[in-house]
């Protein structure tokens, strides 16, 4: 068999024969191809499938669930679960950006300033990977706590009055909209650093000084070459952090109350708790089309196709 | 017009006059020197080459024009202004860069408006175009620097700095990537350009050729330092060093003794007997020296016949064809001559019969082509560069 595929096509003793494709090759991408496309059937399509029937049945836990193709649920999550859908959207979003700010710096230092530190740097940022996430995630409760030290920081300057004034936080900081966020920032900053610092990294030093020796000083050359420049970089790492923050409830579940809770933690409760399976699936459903929609609309809008 | 100063920044003497002066420039990296102490005069308008090996220093000097690099010392004047301290940005200097650095992200029309929308000048769309329409790049204006060809990109790179009208517009091997046919055109179209702007031109190259075909004057650099600075015609008929007498072009070099001086000749003994040079044209300090003659100046005749008499006014040595090879348009001999050392001749195919080895044979040409350079320099200096071909 091995034999066989390693013959040319048709070729039992053709002297002549060119590198005329096998209908065996042709068929190589495919099979090459099948692993990965069995799991994606097994592990995406299927429980993708199931979820959607799951959506349209009616019934209890106790008479089990038939399949009604009761669209009227969908209508119930949305106008029941929209704060949780707004606030998962708000608090990705915020996460996403306060990740950009912290983590563009980072990856631009270590791209371009940290000569032979950028190796342990590297590690550094992916360090935390070694601790478990619920651990991580439970000692921001300390950090964040009332008498803990931010809070403090934040009493002594005055910042406090700021954000409460913004509505991030009511007069603490644990169990506010803007713990949650900062929980959420500090769990995907590697998801965001390490695309941002590969296209930083491949950025042609050369540009650089070719935009200084064309009249930009270092500001200009910073938005005009620098940064355009690490655009994949940018969309791929809020990419990484957008769409598993909006889809997250543990930081939620640690550093939030119940009164601001995300759409995460309504299908938890949907699924584990209140046992009503049909809306736990249509919410789980409304959250992955809202994500898929809008990360088309951003993708788009930042026109990546055009970078190099 | 321009005053002389010791090396070193503190020199309060100010230099005055036009285009480019750099006085005892120094770099540094750790405990490598890559400049050490270069003084270059380039006239505005002139199309100036800074010649060398790889490593002789020739792009740091650029880059420290530039202001891409820090000078460790000396003084770099532009008209007459002290620019050394300046950033790059605030120098009326523009670079071609070897690898081009055309921005990826940008079309050609904004690479080549970029330096003017950063001065925020007036009428940048006529100006580019303009400038595209030079180079015959106006119709690609929409495209991206990678949908060009390696020579499309090169001429966007020279009219992105040029379309700046900067004083000194430098030339970092802008022609290194190119290959051997575009290079020979590149040289001209250069040449070209840079007489109908007359904007003064500083290229680096390692290429002799392009330096000679393309430069009003050259700088020959070696390890840091110049080592002859002249027109082409003058660098290669009268080189004073021998690394200059090797790297541009070939050189026949003679161990000799300075044995007398007579008005404008000096005499110097050889092994192969005793050879007049114009005094003019002798560089050596002390006694020692080595005679210098390029190869396509020798005439060879065989002995006995009777073209062998040496015209007056020639230098003449005998020696035994040791090898001959017929190239087309030449002859390469190698004759070893007495003493033993060896003499490369290439004699012009003009009708004349093939010498063959073993013959013995009389080498003469005119006096005024010898050359003679201090006998302490390594004979081989400048010969074993690969670069240099």
């Amino acid at each position: 068999m091995s034999i066989a595929a390693a013959l040319p096509a048709g070729g039992h003793h053709a002297p002549s024969a060119g590198p005329a494709p096998s209908s065996r090759s042709k068929f190589t991408p495919y099979f090459l191809l099948l692993p990965a496309g069995l799991a994606l059937i097994v592990f995406y399509v299927l429980p993708t499938l199931t979820l959607a029937t799951t959506s349209l049945q009616t019934g209890s836990l106790e008479q089990g669930y038939t399949l009604t193709w009761h669209w009227p649920t969908y209508g119930e999550v949305l106008s029941q679960y929209w704060p949780q859908f707004a606030r998962s959207f708000g608090y990705a979003a915020g996460a996403t950006i306060l990740a950009l700010l912290i983590a563009y710096p980072l990856a631009y230092t270590i791209a371009f300033k940290a000569g032979r530190f950028r190796t342990l740097m590297l590690t550094l940022v992916v360090a935390p990977f070694f601790t478990s996430f619920l651990i991580r995630t439970l000692a921001w409760r300390q950090i964040l706590a009332d008498e803990g030290p931010v809070v403090s920081f934040m009493k002594a300057t005055g910042l406090m009055h700021l954000t409460d004034a913004l509505g991030m936080t009511q007069g603490r900081v644990l169990a506010t909209g803007l713990a949650v966020v900062i929980g959420l920032a500090y769990n995907f900053l590697p998801f965001m650093t390490l695309p941002l610092y590969n296209s930083l990294e491949k950025i042609d030093r050369g540009l650089l000084k070719a935009s200084e020796d064309l009249y930009a000083n270092s500001w200009t050359t910073f938005w005009k070459v620098t940064w355009p420049l690490s655009l994949p970089g940018v969309v791929g790492g809020t990419l990484l952090t957008f769409i598993p923050a909006a889809g997250d409830y543990v930081n939620q579940q640690f550093l939030g109350t119940i009164s601001n809770t995300m759409t995460g933690n309504a299908i938890d409760s949907l699924f584990l708790q209140q046992r009503q399976y049909p809306q736990a699936a249509a919410l789980s459903l409304v959250l992955m089309v809202a994500i898929i929609v809008l990360v088309s609309v951003y993708v788009k809008r930042a026109g990546t196709e055009e970078l190099v | 017009m321009t005053t002389a100063m010791a090396p070193g920044r503190e020199a309060p003497v100010t230099v005055t006059g036009t285009g480019l002066q750099v006085r005892g420039l120094v770099k540094q990296y750790g405990t490598f020197t890559a400049v050490d102490g270069i003084d270059l005069d380039v006239p505005e308008g002139s199309f100036f080459a800074l010649l060398g090996p790889s490593g002789c220093g020739k792009t740091t000097t650029l880059r420290m024009v530039a202001g891409l690099e820090d000078p460790t010392a000396g003084a770099i004047y532009i008209d007459g202004d002290d620019v050394s301290r300046r950033r790059a940005y605030q120098r009326p200097v523009n670079t071609v860069f070897q690898n081009y650095a055309l921005f990826p992200h940008l079309s050609i029309f904004e690479n080549v408006a970029f330096g003017l929308r950063r001065r925020r000048q007036q009428n940048i769309k006529k100006s580019v175009m303009e400038m595209l329409e030079l180079v015959e790049l106006a119709h690609l204006a929409e495209r991206k620097p990678t949908q060009l060809s390696g020579g499309q990109q090169q001429r966007v790179a020279v009219v992105r700095a040029l379309v700046n009208k900067p004083q000194v517009l430098l030339l970092d091997e802008p022609l290194g990537a190119l290959d051997l046919k575009l290079r020979r055109q590149m040289q001209l179209e250069l040449k070209k350009i840079q007489t109908e702007v007359g904007i003064t031109f500083i290229h680096v190259t390692h290429d002799q050729e392009e330096a000679m075909t393309m430069a009003d004057t050259i700088a020959v650099m070696n390890a840091g330092h110049v080592e002859q600075l002249g027109q082409p015609a003058q660098l290669y008929e009268n080189p004073v060093s021998v690394f200059v007498a090797n790297f541009l072009g070939q050189s026949n070099l003679l161990r000799g003794t300075i044995s007398g001086r007579d008005g404008d000749w000096v005499t110097a003994a050889t092994s192969a007997g005793t050879i007049r040079i114009p005094a003019a044209r002798c560089s050596a300090n002390g006694a020692d020296c080595l005679v210098g003659v390029r190869p396509e100046k020798i005439q060879v005749e065989e002995i006995g016949t009777a073209a062998a008499t040496v015209p007056s006014g020639h230098n003449s040595v005998t020696g035994r064809v040791s090898d001959a090879s017929f190239i087309g348009v030449s002859t390469q001999y190698q004759v070893t001559v007495a003493g033993g050392q060896e003499l490369t001749v290439f004699s012009q195919n003009t009708g004349t019969a093939l010498v063959r080895p073993g013959t013995d044979v009389v080498l003469h040409w005119d006096a005024l082509h010898t050359f003679a350079l201090d006998g302490s320099q390594d004979v081989r200096s400048g010969m074993d560069d690969p670069e240099a071909q």
